[in-house]
């Protein structure tokens, strides 16, 4: 039995009296696209905030690679390798592209104090030009990320989350409000970001939270359908499609 | 760009080492003072400009910096010990100061630290037996160093910029080295800072602790300066008139604490002529500054290039348009 990267159990979260999170247990696979969906209040958000150390779970455990992480905070959990993107446009839009990727990783090298001698690109210039080529940036790479536009800020994001060589990124909504050419390159890139990683001998794992069908059901391994809190169904793209209940409850009109 | 503001920073410390030695006293202390606020506002330029944190107590940890010495020195401790404990002394107090940050932020914070601004006052005036109440602490004495003495306005000036080029450089380093970015990422956007391993926690207490240190050592070298100090230098009002000279300059840019500090310090100087009007002038300029120039003098070139892109870029698009 392979170890998951990721494993949930019993995850309860309540805001007053709505049950947000009503007992949510799965596991991600080393190397697997694990797709998230279901209606909005749902509770995937409130599941990905707490996967991330934003919220605490009322009950529950989350493992990454058997180690409990249940109550770490987001830093401690990125540190470990969780690599994030927002639902909202999230880039530090005063620093150039480049810094904004080197910024994403400078603090997994070195301890603070160290860092304070350390060079200012921290020695992560060249796999920050890895990532500009590779996410098709160059020719914005010295602006600042504010400057950008959307679907550009988005990429950036979406890069960022990858600059530390995360064993796990969750990635939330990631083809929101991007105009459909984009979204076709986002998936080409994700797919390819992960087979490029497994075949460096790299655990790498993404959790996809997204509303374009066509999206998660071409990308994804594997999709859990969540309604009202409770897991409806979890299982591959073609499973998902044919379930009845899914059907009922989400993707049949 | 870079070289030209280092060309600009070295013209600049060259005709601030020669000029004053044509100067009256009265301008060689006018430029002391100078010098001493650009080294205070070095500090808050860290906490406010880069790091984001709204710090409406910088004149508590001058205050504080400025009696440390005093006291010291009236205690027969020498300046060369006096100086680096009231460095260290803001240091820890900055660190303290800095835990509401991690609760509270923008004007809840600003308030939070203009309390202890407050606090830090009334125990200046209050406890005698120490600080001398309402009348201070007067013949503070200047320190020599292996012989030289820093007695003279002149001499003294010089030492004061010795100290202002050695914390500068510390700052262009730290700014530099990948601390700059996180302070820089912490307040753009703290939740997504987090989100990518830094620390958010300890940047925000460091970012109040090393800029409370450089307002300890101003306030020290403040008070050997001038001689005399009491708690009417430390207000509230002296904290805003810091932050002030952060705003004006440019929070966030390395030289905006120089530009700043010569608008709240030099400028009232030459305004002398204006007598009953200074202020009003002042307050105007002020005004009009913040509705134009919202981050500061030192943002005119970036406006003026960004102006000059979109020109460019629009040129380009309309010549695109010939074409096809």
């Amino acid at each position: 039995m392979i170890q998951p990267v990721l494993k949930v159990t019993n995850m309860k979260k309540a805001y007053g009296a709505i049950q947000a999170v009503g007992g949510v247990s799965f596991e991600v696979r080393p190397g697997e696209i694990f797709g998230v969906i279901g209606p909005n209040g749902s509770g995937k958000t409130t599941l990905f905030n707490s996967m991330l150390g934003q919220i605490t779970p009322d009950e529950g455990k989350i493992e990454l690679n058997g180690e409990d992480v249940t109550t770490l905070g987001p830093f401690e959990l990125n540190r470990r390798g969780v690599g994030r993107t927002f639902q909202t446009l999230q880039v530090f839009g005063k620093m150039t592209v480049r810094d904004n990727l080197i910024v994403a990783a400078q603090e997994h090298h070195g301890s603070m104090f160290s860092r304070m001698f350390a060079p200012s690109d921290s020695g992560l210039g060249d796999k920050a030009d890895a990532l500009i080529d590779q996410f098709h940036i160059r020719h914005v790479a010295d602006k600042k990320a504010g400057e950008l536009s959307y679907g550009q800020q988005k990429l950036v994001d979406i890069a960022m989350a990858f600059m530390s060589e995360p064993d796990l990124v969750l990635l939330d909504e990631p083809c929101a409000g991007v105009n459909p050419s984009l979204v076709g390159g986002i998936s080409t890139l994700l797919k390819e970001l992960n087979r490029s990683r497994r075949a460096d001998g790299k655990s790498s794992s993404f959790v996809v939270i997204e509303h374009n069908m066509d999206f998660v059901m071409d990308l994804c391994h594997r999709i859990m359908v969540m309604v009202e809190g409770q897991v409806l169904a979890i299982g591959t793209p073609d499973e998902i499609r044919a379930n009845k209940q899914v059907l009922d409850a989400y993707l049949g009109n | 760009m870079k070289k030209l503001n280092l060309f600009l920073g070295l013209a600049l410390l060259l005709a601030m080492a020669i000029a004053p030695a044509y100067f009256k006293n009265y301008g060689i202390h006018i430029f002391t003072t100078w010098l001493v606020f650009i080294i205070a506002t070095m500090g808050l330029n860290l906490t406010v400009g880069y790091a984001g944190q709204k710090s409406l107590g910088h004149a508590a940890f001058f205050g504080i910096g400025a009696y440390t010495v005093a006291i010291c020195l009236k205690a027969g401790i020498s300046f060369w010990l006096a100086l680096p404990a009231g460095g260290l002394l803001c240091f820890f107090t900055g660190l303290v100061v800095g835990f509401p940050a991690l609760r509270v932020q923008t004007i809840y914070l600003a308030f939070a630290t203009l309390g202890f601004n407050t606090a830090a006052w009334l125990v200046m005036r209050n406890e005698e037996w120490l600080t001398g109440g309402t009348f201070g602490i007067n013949n503070i004495a200047r320190p020599s160093l292996g012989g030289i003495s820093f007695d003279g306005n002149l001499a003294y000036y010089r030492m004061v910029l010795v100290f202002t080029v050695i914390l500068a450089v510390f700052m262009w380093a730290l700014l530099r080295s990948p601390w700059g970015k996180a302070f820089t990422a912490l307040r753009d956007n703290p939740i997504r800072a987090e989100s990518l391993g830094i620390d958010t926690r300890s940047y925000t207490l460091l970012s109040f602790a090393i800029g409370a240190t450089f307002a300890g050592l101003a306030g020290g070298l403040y008070a050997s300066q001038v001689g005399f100090i009491d708690p009417a230098l430390f207000t509230v009002g002296a904290s805003i008139m810091m932050y002030l000279m952060v705003v004006v300059g440019g929070p966030g840019y390395f030289l905006g604490p120089i530009l700043g500090s010569a608008v709240g310090v030099v400028l009232p100087e030459w305004l002398r002529f204006a007598q009953a009007w200074y202020l009003f002038v002042f307050g105007a300029a002020v005004v009009v500054l913040m509705i134009w120039l919202p981050d500061g003098l030192l943002s005119i070139p970036d406006r003026i290039k960004a102006r000059r892109q979109s020109r460019a870029a629009s040129a380009a698009r309309a010549a695109q348009g010939v074409k096809a």
